[in-house]
């Protein structure tokens, strides 16, 4: 078998216990921008060097995978049949089930993409038109829009016309400090489009419900987006960490508590510790990691996407 | 939308008018937005005679409900629609954040 595949192939399985140690790291919290990088060029990573390992099983990769995946699905289209690679190439029905899962794999992954995105707009739509009709401005939170509601819910709906939502019990739970960490906080995530970070990971997550790994992947990235706005959220705005660690606890405790619509009082594991790493790490900053560290997750980032590129696209 | 959430009956065109006293709007600016409502599916209408009668399609409360269980929404790992700044946690660990809080307030605050 050719270097390229084991290669390729070497890269996507060793992307599953990388991301599960990624998902289970404490230096992450330290600095969540570049652990979000390193998270995306893993997810890219295994992308490329899965389809390509497989791909490159089927075609002749001596051109390069892409290249020759091409030229082999265009000798089956034409109806030429499978030309043997080589000698020692592998028997032609399994080459073609490898291309055929390669493929698949492709499909299932940029289908997930767009379902996750077409679907997650439609909500959006949704969420304006009712806001729309429903919510109002209140002097306590300038620039947000106010849901006459008791449950404490504050939100943000991304996009090009995004908007920040604080409910009424919201307004009622936090004082004016807390209120204005929270609009920070949100703030921070319209303008830096956390939203686009996370929807990959949504897709991966819905692609593959049953894995393990990719369930740990969103829930590590959705964790670093938060911190990440926590962080901006101390950074532009005079928000004082306690004020917004206050906010979060207040916010997170209150919703299972007196939930006053009937599936909220069912509550969310998934967030379970979510709340308390975010507090502790506002109210204990850990230092943030030195710069040659942060240039070596950097490095390492890049190494991840564009190896597996690499042989994709250059001849072998 | 108002008007419509407030009247038990379907409204004409004419009637939502009339119940706009505090803004003076021509009758076809509201027959516009009534039919842009209808549309989207806010507001039913219904033939009477030559007129249309409007009224919501769901009460004030139902869509408050709808908007605030996508907000809060249990199976939100799913959804990357919206960003909420905090998600609501189990009973226990609500109980440990809140000891947190007690520990945190009894220095400065309240």
């Amino acid at each position: 078998m050719p270097a390229a595949v084991l290669i390729l192939a070497a890269v996507a399985v060793a992307c599953v216990p990388a991301a599960s140690a990624l998902a289970a790291a404490r230096w992450p919290r330290r600095s969540p921008a570049a652990a979000i990088l390193l998270w995306q060029a893993i997810g890219l990573g295994w992308g490329l060097a899965a389809i390509g390992a497989l791909a490159g099983l089927g075609a002749d990769q001596r051109p390069g995978v892409v290249r020759g995946a091409y030229a082999l699905a265009y000798r089956l289209i034409a109806g030429r049949g499978v030309a043997a690679a080589g000698a020692r190439s592998l028997p032609a029905a399994i080459r073609l089930l490898s291309l055929a899962t390669g493929a698949v794999l492709l499909l299932l992954l940029s289908g997930a993409l767009l379902a996750a995105s077409a679907a997650v707009l439609r909500a959006r739509r949704r969420q304006r038109a009712l806001l729309t009709l429903l919510a109002h401005g209140d002097p306590k939170v300038p620039g947000a829009l106010v849901v006459d509601h008791p449950a404490a819910a504050a939100y943000c709906v991304p996009g090009l016309r995004s908007a920040i939502v604080i409910s009424a019990g919201t307004l009622d739970l936090l004082d004016q400090a807390e209120l204005a960490a929270v609009l920070a906080h949100e703030r921070a995530h319209l303008r830096e489009r956390h939203d686009l970070v996370l929807l990959p990971f949504t897709a991966l997550l819905q692609a593959f419900s049953w894995s393990v790994t990719a369930r740990q992947a969103h829930a590590a990235v959705a964790l670093l987006v938060e911190m990440l706005a926590d962080d901006q959220a101390l950074r532009h705005r005079p928000v004082a960490a306690r004020e917004l660690a206050t906010a979060l606890i207040r916010v997170g405790a209150a919703g299972g508590g007196r939930a006053p619509l009937g599936s909220l009082a069912v509550s969310d594991h998934g967030a379970d510790g979510q709340v308390a790493a975010r507090v502790s790490r506002l109210l204990r900053p850990a230092p943030r990691l030195p710069w040659p560290a942060i240039a070596m997750v950097c490095a390492v980032a890049v190494l991840v996407v564009t190896v597996p590129a690499a042989f994709l696209l250059f001849p072998s | 939308m108002d008007i419509l959430w407030e009247s038990r009956d379907p409204l004409t065109v004419r009637q939502v008018s009339s119940g706009l006293t505090e803004r003076d709007l021509a009758h076809t600016t509201v027959m516009t937005v009534l039919d842009r409502l209808a549309k989207k599916g806010f507001a039913r209408r219904e033939r009477d005679g030559r007129a249309w009668r409007y009224r919501a399609a769901e009460s004030r409360e139902g869509y408050v409900t709808e908007l605030m269980l996508n907000a809060l929404e249990q199976t939100g790992d799913r959804q990357a629609a919206l960003a909420r700044f905090a998600r609501s946690v189990s009973d226990t660990e609500a109980a440990a954040l809140r000891r947190a809080l007690g520990a945190l307030d009894t220095g400065t605050r309240e």
